[in-house]
């Protein structure tokens, strides 16, 4: 019985949801400074016109090893302080208007799609004439968001499913990245959505050691204090 | 006279500090096997210290406004220093309040503590966790997220479900035609003074009612019959302090290490505590294509959901929590503990625990036609154990029980 | 016994011990709610250095911004206005700005980097209200010798026009001025003073 709890416990919630075809697994290392910093170029160059990351500063980019110069003079496009947060001058209602639904903003996003899901929807555009903008997407289909990042992709078509096999995507038409860059640069991005949707997660990890170590300690000693009282009972 | 006698002595006569210190703890006289299971008491006194002062610091960043609630939770999350730690020591101890909760009901049932003279004990206690209920439910609505807004949405219009005033009375809760910023606002009222003071007023009477009646023990022997003949305490007793303080304390540190386990490590213990979905602001226009309550309220969930009719499916989740408050007129039983239980009284409870634990798992599946017959089935399982109690604990066969509590 | 001893010296070697490191984790626990009181990081961001164009404030005009939500002012003295300042001396608690209530570079007669141009923190060195600006020289609810300056309308403590506070007032000290640096001739930047920032 307790096993079976126990099992249930650390089966994750979003392991239930169906999703249409398999995810891949993003490579996430939120201690590698570098990669999260390319993500934040991409992120700044690609994303932050359309979507905001209202909740994220710019300064606690410094986090990860970022100067305030290198942040205002290579991120900051729009903002002109440091501490400002990551807006974009596009309104949600234009933007309903323009897309059917405004961009949802990014700050929390790998929080309520997992990391991995971020990272294979933006590996599974496709061609699509029949959509308005031209692009569809396998694992969110009929999307209202166009690839973006075609440029760097370069644009892949749908062939259609062979019996008793899942559909796949093939390049064709290359874009500036081959496909493993193209991974790797998408991989960087996600790791850095990772990182702003919870910047204090190493921190708050580092500090769980050491409070459990302290615990640890002070079991040791409540444990033998009521040892030592108890020995009037028994 | 020391200093600190003297200082004693001058509040002892115009305060009864020593004798409430006397009748509570140092000449409390608790039995002296407690288990395991005991130590769910103080620690759900330990959650609820640690909810009230983190929610008092919550309070000061969060905003109870629709246009400012999600970015607020957010600006505590990343903005206030250490907020985010204090927000995560909230949302974890909300559930693990009911994890202490739970297994402290479980031991008042396995034991036979709502049994006569703790009726009073019992009936408070469950007043707790009803009050604990409501709280949780409107604390969950101040995120401001989608699962925040769709769960209250849901809940509030079971109220629609009551004949002639349903809808008026839904209308009345909300203060709005749909959950809105008039809801969340007085959700974050009666969350942050209303019901933290039902609750602390319950609290106090469940431990006076206990201390006038003694605690009960693994045994379901009643320590008060056998005293000393001289100085009338009971044999079987020990001083609540230092004893059980000193006890208890070693349940608390383990307690913090699981806390700080989850804190730290797995705050949202994979979508169990912070479900993904409320990591999108509420949206009026666009329901989640899966939603379920945390997992707490699970089990009067997958009840709900398993009648197909809306009134009569409000009435079975009702009665499924109000029927726990009957326990001890429906135990006909010579015996109190388990221990001293029949076959049939094991087996009848092993069946509430698998339909417990079962209608708590399928609350968080989507309603599948499979799983809505299991959902029957486990709710058919629940109740029996209940209803059937008067006739299976009148002919379960039980041992005798000792006059004394044994090394 | 000595058994019985052992055991008290024991127990309270252990009470000792677990008070003083579940004490330790008490003052542990309390400090992030105790920091988490400071200000937050969208405060700081509010009190970032701010610039200001200082070409549209006119001659006898005062320009209120806020830093850190606290209200500055910058004024714009007419030469009339500076020319009576060396005179007030012996009238003030501070005349010569010896108190450290302004940077270094501001420690002269007018208080400032340029002699028009008095940016200062405006509030009141008593109990924190914001005086209010007062012109007018010899205005008949002030007095035939009120040279113009500030008057605080909680207490009335008065300011001459470098924000330097008049003999047997309620309020201790002049006006504070913050730190501040020309960028250019009619643009200063509040709240810092270091070079290239």
């Amino acid at each position: 019985m307790r096993k079976f709890l126990l099992a249930l416990l650390f089966v994750p919630l979003s392991a239930f949801a169906a999703e249409p075809i398999p995810l891949d697994l993003a490579p996430v290392n939120l201690q590698d400074y570098a990669s999260i910093q390319r993500g934040a170029r991409i992120f700044t160059n690609y994303c932050l016109t359309c979507h905001s990351a209202n909740y994220m500063r710019y300064n606690r980019l410094e986090a990860v090893g970022l100067t305030a110069h290198q942040i205002e003079d290579n991120l900051m496009f729009a903002a002109d302080n440091i501490g400002s947060r990551m807006t974009i001058a596009m309104r949600p209602a234009d933007a309903k208007k323009w897309f059917g639904m405004a961009p949802p903003d990014l700050t929390v996003i790998t929080r309520s799609r997992s990391p991995d899901w971020v990272y294979t929807y933006l590996r599974s555009f496709y061609r699509d004439d029949s959509r308005p903008t031209g692009w569809n997407n396998v694992l969110f289909s009929n999307v209202a968001m166009p690839n973006v990042l075609f440029g760097l992709q370069g644009q892949q078509v749908l062939k259609p499913a062979v019996a008793g096999q899942q559909p796949t995507l093939v390049l064709a038409a290359p874009g500036t990245l081959s496909p493993a860059d193209y991974d790797a640069t998408v991989g960087d991005l996600v790791n850095y959505l990772t990182w702003m949707g919870e910047p204090m997660k190493i921190k708050r990890m580092e500090l769980g050691v050491f409070v459990l170590l302290f615990l640890s300690l002070l079991f040791i000693l409540t444990y033998y204090l009521k040892k030592e009282f108890w020995k009037d009972v028994h | 006279m020391s200093a600190m006698q003297k200082l004693v002595g001058w509040i002892d006569a115009r305060f009864p500090l020593t004798s409430n210190w006397k009748t509570h703890l140092s000449e409390y006289y608790a039995p002296k096997n407690f288990n395991f299971w005991y130590f769910f008491g103080s620690l759900a006194l330990l959650v609820l210290v640690n909810q009230i002062v983190t929610g008092i610091f919550l309070a000061m960043s969060y905003k109870p406004d629709a246009k400012l609630a999600f970015a607020s939770v957010e600006y505590i999350m990343r903005d206030v220093e250490w907020g985010w730690l204090i927000r995560y020591m909230h949302s974890v101890g909300a559930s693990m309040f009911f994890v202490v909760v739970y297994l402290h009901m479980f031991r008042g049932l396995i034991y036979g503590s709502y049994r006569k003279p703790r009726e009073l004990v019992w009936i408070f206690g469950m007043m707790i966790y009803l009050a604990l209920m409501a709280e949780a439910f409107m604390g969950y609505l101040l995120p401001w997220g989608q699962m925040s807004f769709w769960g209250a949405q849901v809940i509030i219009s079971l109220f629609g479900a009551i004949p002639v005033i349903g809808d008026a009375l839904a209308l009345w809760i909300r203060g709005d035609f749909v959950v809105s910023d008039a809801t969340l606002n007085r959700f974050f009222a009666f969350h942050v003074i209303a019901l933290p003071l039902v609750l602390l007023g319950l609290v106090v009477a469940h431990i006076i009612a206990l201390h006038e009646v003694g605690s009960n023990n693994p045994e379901g022997i009643e320590i008060k019959k056998h005293k000393d003949p001289v100085t009338h305490i009971p044999l079987d007793g020990i001083p609540f302090h230092p004893y059980y303080t000193v006890k208890d304390i070693v349940g608390v540190v383990v307690f913090l290490m699981v806390f700080s386990a989850i804190v730290f490590f797995a705050p949202d213990l994979g979508g169990w505590f912070l479900e993904p979905n409320n990591f999108i602001p509420a949206d009026p226009f666009k329901t989640p294509e899966h939603i379920a309550p945390l997992w707490y309220f699970t089990p009067f969930y997958a009840i709900l959901r398993a009648v197909p009719d809306k009134l009569l499916g409000v009435i079975s989740m009702g009665a499924s929590i109000v029927i726990m408050v009957f326990l001890h007129w429906l135990d006909r039983s010579k015996v109190k503990s388990i221990r001293y239980r029949g076959t049939l009284y094991k087996a009848f409870l092993a069946m509430f625990v698998v339909s417990f634990i079962g209608l708590g798992y399928v609350g968080t599946q989507e309603p599948t036609p499979t799983f809505n017959i299991i959902a029957r089935v486990l709710g058919v399982m629940y109740f029996a154990f209940f209803i059937l109690m008067p006739w299976y604990t009148t002919i379960d066969k039980t041992k005798p029980v000792p006059e004394r509590i044994s090394e | 016994m000595t058994n019985r001893q052992l055991d008290r010296s024991k127990r309270r070697f252990l009470v000792a011990a677990t008070s003083v490191v579940g004490g330790v984790a008490g003052v542990a626990v309390a400090t992030p709610f105790v920091l988490s009181m400071l200000p937050s990081e969208r405060a700081k961001a509010a009190g970032a250095p701010v610039e200001v164009d200082i070409s549209k404030v006119e001659p006898g005009m005062q320009l209120e911004i806020a830093l850190q939500g606290k209200p500055v002012w910058v004024v714009n003295r007419t030469k009339a206005m500076l020319d009576v300042l060396p005179t007030l001396s012996s009238r003030l608690v501070d005349p010569q700005s010896d108190q450290p209530q302004q940077p270094e570079y501001c420690k002269n007669v007018n208080r400032s980097i340029k002699p028009e141009y008095l940016v200062v923190v405006g509030i009141c060195t008593h109990l924190g209200c914001s005086p209010n600006y007062r012109p007018d020289a010899g205005a008949a609810d002030m007095g035939a010798d009120w040279p113009g300056g500030w008057l605080c309308p909680c207490h009335g403590s008065r300011y001459d026009l470098s924000a330097r506070v008049f003999k047997n007032m309620p309020a201790p000290l002049n006006m504070v001025v913050p730190p501040y640096q020309y960028l250019k001739a009619t643009r200063i930047l509040i709240g810092d003073d270091k070079k290239g920032a």
